[in-house]
């Protein structure tokens, strides 16, 4: 029955193509809460979050109580969805003895006991779960809502993270994230945030500041701050999955979100291969290309082909993936395309004028040039002297222009900089190999 | 017999759900393929203590820790076997549940 199911492993590259591989059952709760509590959102009003998330709660549990006993349902996805739909039901009539405050859109709907039931089935299906869950996107992303606080709820309420597991992504405590949860739900009172979709004319603005938040989790998830874990995959995880639901809708599915899903494609087919068995990092240049997903590349250079249709519209997200497909697409790390990447890296700066991008610049640069001229850029950066990313470079820089001493000297501030055990490793080998 | 109490929070996240869900598979599926597993069954919350002459209550123990949540029946040599079963693979002693174990009576008919 429920045996051969359990087996199915669901690794991070099958996240958004479910509809060509066999859906499996790890991590089904979690991706299932995100959905029922969207669409019980849609019914019950955003205002009610708190009752669809304890609706969901407890079908997790009936679940748990149940399914052990009785064997794992056919389609466990849809018996969540069956008991979630009843115990919303319930709800809703118990409520007209309570006065529940029910979503705008549904009160009148869910007033009549005759069209109570079909209502929330309408509501049930497929297609409007969707489209609940776009529309929860665009709530915990709304720009009145501080940008860590829209990212903490978007893994609470969107992903199904417990406060303790968004904590632990983020290197804080569960206190914090309480907080910041707490911030945005009184910001969504407050300014009468509804769970809909922006209007036409603020539409792409709204975009905008959904993929600024996606690409920000996405980063936490691939160089995140936690000491132990250097990659938090279910944060990458989560980011590339609400990017694809963007890709589904044609009114959010603009050349910058292709291009953002292809970049995150792209950076995704290398996570396994940037962590050592001991979980130690690795860097590009040593990492076994093999080991690289490929039908996930297919997937970049897909996306990548089509964020750059008619009407042309290109975003630093497009230049980003671009580089990103210049390196899945270099065989070895010396034939890489650095001539390319650094011009890349020049058109980026442009448009955003920022250390961190000029550090990356001076690094493409060194190699597909010169690493002497590279060292003198790197030196002219101003705002990145507390990032260790920036002295390792430096230390890089020296090393490979042979001048051991100087780059024992970087790699030594460096490792003082950094939280993370793996790269502390790193850098000490690094310091080994200087003396 | 095992009588199961208590078990994870009601708080869970989804994810710490979903992975005790999977123990509880597993050792249902060890049980299974030993040939020990008879019967089980999964008790709902709530329920009423009827004491005769029309009196009844909520209850008996609907506090979460006292809380039966369903049994399994096992196929053991003896007391110590289940006793033992229970010890090593009962899935949520880290919750603070706990499992009474009994023996069932076989009557000679």
């Amino acid at each position: 029955m429920i045996c051969g199911l359990l087996h199915l492993t669901y690794t991070f590259p099958f996240v958004f193509m479910e509809p060509v591989l066999p859906k499996s059952i790890d991590k089904l709760f979690r991706h299932e809460t995100g959905k029922l509590v969207s669409v019980l959102t849609k019914v019950l009003g955003l205002e009610n979050l708190d009752s669809a998330q304890d609706i969901v709660q407890d079908t997790l549990l009936q679940a748990l109580s149940t399914w052990p006993y009785n064997g794992m349902p056919d389609n466990p996805s849809a018996w969540l969805n069956r008991v979630a739909k009843n115990k919303a039901i319930d709800y809703l009539r118990r409520g007209k003895n309570f006065k529940v405050n029910i979503g705008p859109q549904y009160s009148y709907l869910l007033k009549s006991e005759y069209i109570l039931t079909p209502t929330i089935n309408q509501l049930f299906q497929d297609e409007e779960i969707q489209d609940s869950q776009l529309r929860m996107i665009f709530a915990c992303c709304h720009p009145a809502i501080p940008a860590e606080s829209q990212i903490a709820l978007a893994l609470k309420v969107l992903c199904g993270l417990s406060s303790k597991e968004i904590a632990r992504a983020f290197l804080t405590n569960e206190e914090t994230i309480n907080k910041r949860i707490y911030r945005a739900r009184e910001k969504i009172r407050g300014d009468k945030i509804e769970l809909e979709l922006p209007s036409p004319h603020e539409l792409v603005g709204r975009v905008d500041a959904v993929l600024k938040s996606l690409y920000l989790l996405f980063n936490e998830g691939y160089n995140s701050s936690h000491p132990d874990q250097l990659i938090r995959e279910e944060l990458c995880e989560e980011a590339t999955r609400l990017t694809y639901l963007l890709t589904l809708y044609q009114s959010t599915n603009s050349a910058k979100t292709k291009a953002l899903l292809a970049l995150f494609c792209f950076q995704a087919s290398r996570l396994h291969a940037r962590l050592d068995d001991k979980g130690n990092i690795i860097l590009l240049k040593y990492q076994d290309r093999k080991k690289w997903f490929q039908p996930l590349i297919k997937r970049g250079f897909f996306y990548m082909d089509s964020a750059v249709t008619e009407p042309f519209e290109t975003s630093d997200y497009h230049i980003e993936a671009a580089i990103a497909s210049l390196h899945a697409s270099a065989k070895t790390f010396e034939e890489t395309d650095w001539k390319m990447i650094c011009f890349l890296y020049e058109q980026l700066y442009k448009i955003q004028p920022t250390p961190i991008i000029a550090l990356n610049k001076a690094i493409a640069c060194g190699y597909a040039h010169n690493k002497k001229n590279a060292l003198e850029e790197l030196k002219q950066i101003t705002g990145l002297e507390n990032y260790y990313l920036y002295y390792t470079s430096i230390g890089e820089l020296h090393y490979e222009l042979n001048n051991k001493e100087e780059a024992k000297r970087y790699y030594e501030k460096a490792v003082k900089l950094t939280t993370s055990k793996q790269e502390q490793q790193l850098l000490t080998d690094k310091i080994q190999n200087c003396l | 017999m095992l009588i199961f109490q208590g078990g994870i929070k009601q708080d869970a996240s989804p994810d710490e759900l979903q992975a005790n869900m999977n123990k509880w598979f597993a050792w249902v599926q060890k049980l299974n393929k030993e040939g020990r597993y008879v019967s089980g069954e999964a008790l709902l919350p709530g329920g009423k203590l009827v004491k005769g002459q029309n009196v009844s209550s909520d209850g008996p123990y609907t506090e979460g820790k006292e809380l039966v949540g369903g049994f399994f029946v096992l196929n053991a040599a003896n007391l110590q076997e289940a006793e033992s079963i229970a010890q090593n693979e009962y899935p949520d002693f880290e919750y603070g549940g706990t499992v009474q174990v009994r023996p069932v009576m076989k009557l000679d008919m």
